[in-house]
């Protein structure tokens, strides 16, 4: 019986009545989110404990994240420990470039789903077991869109930009630059071939998010990777405290 | 399609709160969206139509609170209103406008029979 209004005795003679009285409203105040949002919070308490490093690196496909992976963990092998989490809808073929350059290297299939969820972050780091003190990079699902909103528990996100893209995807992306803390301009090898306006991008850019950080770079010519490692270095040197 | 992945979550919340309070239906959800969230309104209807198929929220209402989108201007030193991360500040012009609100995506509440 409903014990708000004791309608048991009219069930039968005021239906509708029945029906109205017995609804009510509930209260949530929930984020959308929260379930993600408290995994995240736990795979940062996780990487706290273990001073680890953790950058969450998104970007459109093609970018060339897993290129830019590759050459930051050959370049970084004798001066610290990295692990790597690939994020893709289908295949290992990410992960296995990573293994063969060196890194240990866990790949997510995320199937139809279009981001990693802080979830299925926590699974692969207790899988990959990064050493004390290492440098975890999550390579996102190549997507501007939905990676934007969900926290994997990293340090920072990085958003990769080519120059073979359009300089206006800041404008056009908006939500995705303001979520993360670093630009990498990628690819500029390439910038004498393409129509690619270097400051208007960061101007869009900072749009988006006036604090956000640049740096340009070309995985081919290794023109700027030192910029770049030095800023993991640091990130890693704080994360250790 | 990323309103889906959300709409899933919304759902999980919905579930939940039913089942907590013992409901035996969802005739309704309220959302709040902020304009600066990353959530088109109509595709996020859609999605919430194609999930709660067959759930307990099965043709739930969905009403949508759309909240306005602020920033803080750095040149102005004010808060000022803005439709899109990247819009200019209204007061002088200028893109030094960082967003400090309109990015929410909550569940409100919900009316359960």
């Amino acid at each position: 019986m409903c014990t708000t209004c004791g309608c048991e005795e009219h069930v039968h003679e005021h239906e509708h009545e029945h029906e109205h009285a017995h609804a009510r409203t509930v209260r949530v105040e929930e984020d959308i989110l929260s379930k993600n949002d408290a995994y995240a919070a736990e795979n940062r308490r996780w990487l706290a404990a273990r001073g680890v490093f953790a950058l969450n690196l998104v970007s459109s496909p093609g970018a060339g994240k897993t290129t830019l992976l590759v050459k930051t963990i050959q370049a970084l092998a004798d001066r610290l420990p990295v692990a790597v989490i690939e994020g893709d809808q289908q295949t290992s073929i990410d992960a296995e470039r990573i293994r063969a350059s060196g890194a240990p290297a866990i790949q997510i299939n995320t199937g139809k789903g279009c981001h990693l969820d802080a979830h299925m972050v926590g699974h692969a780091m207790a899988d990959l077991a990064p050493a004390r003190g290492a440098l975890v990079m999550i390579e996102n699902v190549g997507n501007l869109v939905c990676p934007a909103d969900f926290d994997l528990g990293e340090a920072h996100k990085v958003v990769i930009l080519s120059v073979t893209e359009g300089e206006d995807k800041p404008l056009k992306y908006p939500n995705m630059f303001r979520a993360s803390d670093l630009m990498i301009v990628h690819k500029t090898d390439l910038l004498p071939y393409v129509s690619f306006d270097v400051d208007k991008c960061i101007g869009y850019a900072r749009r988006a998010n006036p604090g956000i950080e640049v740096l340009q770079l070309s995985s081919v010519s290794g023109e700027g990777l030192e910029p770049w490692l030095a800023w993991l270095e640091r990130g890693v040197e704080a994360a250790r405290l | 399609m990323h309103e889906m992945a959300l709409a899933e979550s919304v759902l999980g919340i919905v579930e939940d709160t039913a089942r907590r309070e013992r409901a035996s239906r969802v005739r309704a959800v309220r959302l709040e969206i902020g304009r600066l969230a990353n959530v088109e309104i109509e595709a996020m209807r859609f999605c919430f139509d194609v999930v709660t198929r067959g759930s307990v929220a099965d043709s739930a209402r969905l009403e949508i609170e759309e909240t306005p989108g602020a920033g803080w201007c750095m040149r102005c030193a004010a808060t000022v209103t803005i439709d899109s991360a990247v819009d200019a500040c209204p007061r002088c012009g200028g893109y030094q406008v960082a967003v400090t609100d309109g990015t929410a995506m909550r569940v409100r509440e919900l009316e359960l029979e």
